[in-house]
């Protein structure tokens, strides 16, 4: 089972009452699906705040980097990159930047 | 010794606020969940250290907190809000059909008898209760499917449930307002309702007396004359003698009657509080002075209270929640503003200090009176 490393936006590690990368254990392929089911496990609290509860859609001001990439537009289901599952490089959630 | 908790939803967070019952001294507490817009906190009539919070984010949507300890610790719950069976579609601003669709939380209304139920007011506009505090939510889709839904619209700030009065001498009775569709009223604990804007006059719609569609900003009733209903529209101060079925302006010489807040003083049913705003495209107070009005006559005669307020260069707004009374003996009045400032008055009204100036943006206030 792959241990993957996650960065999580600052108001969802106060929410999840965690700090710093959180790792975690993925069961099957590596996808955006199975990482949000799998932080939605470990942590409830974060539970709609990464996607709607209903229809699961992503919240259109999240954002997913990764590798020097932003995969935000990937579908669910698409494997993430292998340094991602090699807990080589973080799978980061990042709130859109916006404000003045 | 008694004393009062007021709890202040702000753009930023949320702030505690106690004090014993002179009201002079304060303690402040906060910010809880900083960052975060809190629309709404209230707390249980029959359990004072139940709290509920309402916490939203444009990023990140709702989140429900409960606290069973007077706001020192908090507790994430349930925000899973989802329409009662195919939601179908009401209007948009272009008049157009549109899906409705979940937003955030305006409102919470505990029960008057079980702290473990509590009701919220969301936008896009429809009730939700709770019975296991707050954990889980059934929407209570009379309101939204009794016939005139698919006409409501959005006002200029969502189409949102802000108010919801529970009559404590009926708890099968209930009141509910929208923007913009207007009141309405169950008598069976919200399986069906009827509007309840017969009297109301919104020269701004295209049928100014119409059924719905009216922009109601606030409701509130007293505990002893469940009644009489008072009520601060987009424009014009109403009032209904007859539980809703009637209303008639009692604006009489207020400088406008455009405004969000109204409330009813604790202990006389016939003296309310209204806090004039210049116009519906200005936002702040005429002239510069803040000054909340008060009636002791149920509307019609107005005084104006300033003393303590500021009446120089003042041009802050006081959003629909934003207004409370406890209940000691001298009923204190708390309104905040979206300049940040919470103003209290231990003397219903006749003097105004600030507790605090320079919080974000308030947009609710709720007051508990404390044994």
């Amino acid at each position: 089972m792959p241990t993957i490393r996650v960065v999580l936006p600052q108001h969802l590690q106060t929410l999840a009452k965690t700090y710093g990368e959180v790792r975690l254990d993925i069961e099957g392929e590596v996808t955006h699906r199975a990482v949000l089911d799998a932080l939605e496990i470990r942590f409830p609290t974060l539970r709609g705040t990464m996607r709607d509860p209903i229809t699961l859609r992503r919240r259109p001001l999240l954002r997913f980097f990764a590798c020097e990439r932003d995969l935000t537009s990937e579908s669910l289901d698409t494997p993430l990159p292998a340094p991602v599952v090699a807990a080589t490089e973080p799978f980061c959630i990042i709130g859109a930047i916006a404000g003045g | 010794m008694s004393g009062v908790r007021v709890l202040v939803g702000t753009r930023k967070g949320a702030f505690i606020l106690t004090s014993d019952g002179k009201r002079q001294k304060w303690d402040v507490s906060g910010p809880h969940f900083g960052g975060w817009e809190i629309y709404h906190l209230k707390g249980s009539p029959v359990d004072p250290n139940r709290i509920y919070a309402s916490q939203s984010s444009g990023w990140f949507g709702q989140v429900m907190q409960r606290s069973s300890d007077g706001g020192k610790t908090w507790e994430t719950v349930g925000n899973k809000f989802e329409y009662d069976g195919v939601p179908g579609t009401h209007q948009w601003y272009d008049g157009t059909p549109h899906p409705w669709e979940f937003k955030r939380v305006w409102h919470l209304e505990p029960s008057l008898t079980d702290p473990e139920t509590v009701y919220a007011g969301v936008e896009d506009a429809a009730l939700f209760r709770s019975t296991d505090g707050g954990q889980t939510w059934n929407e209570l889709s009379g309101l939204r499917r009794h016939g005139t839904g698919s006409s409501w619209a959005p006002g200029a700030g969502g189409m949102c449930l802000h108010t919801i009065l529970i009559d404590p001498t009926n708890h099968d009775r209930m009141y509910i307002a929208i923007s913009s569709a207007g009141a309405f009223r169950t008598e069976d604990g919200g399986k069906s309702w009827k509007p309840i804007n017969q009297g109301l006059k919104s020269e701004y719609i295209p049928d100014p007396t119409a059924e719905v569609g009216h922009c109601v900003h606030r409701i509130t009733m007293h505990p002893l004359k469940p009644g009489v209903l008072f009520m601060q529209k987009h424009w014009d101060v109403m009032r209904s003698d007859d539980a809703g079925d009637k209303w008639h302006e009692v604006s009489g010489n207020l400088p406008t009657d455009f405004g969000f807040v109204i409330d009813v003083h604790a202990h006389e049913p016939e003296t309310i509080y209204v806090v004039p705003i210049k116009s519906d495209s200005e936002h702040y107070p005429p002239d510069g002075k803040l000054r909340v009005y008060r009636s002791r006559t149920g509307g019609n005669d107005w005084e104006a209270l300033a003393n303590g307020l500021p009446q120089k260069d003042c041009y802050v707004n006081v959003l629909r929640d934003a207004m409370a009374v406890d209940s000691l003996d001298s009923c204190g009045v708390y309104f905040g503003t979206t300049g940040g400032q919470v103003y209290a008055s231990p003397d219903a009204g006749d003097h105004w200090a600030p507790i605090v100036r320079d919080l974000p943006a308030v947009v609710s206030v709720e007051v508990q009176t404390l044994a």
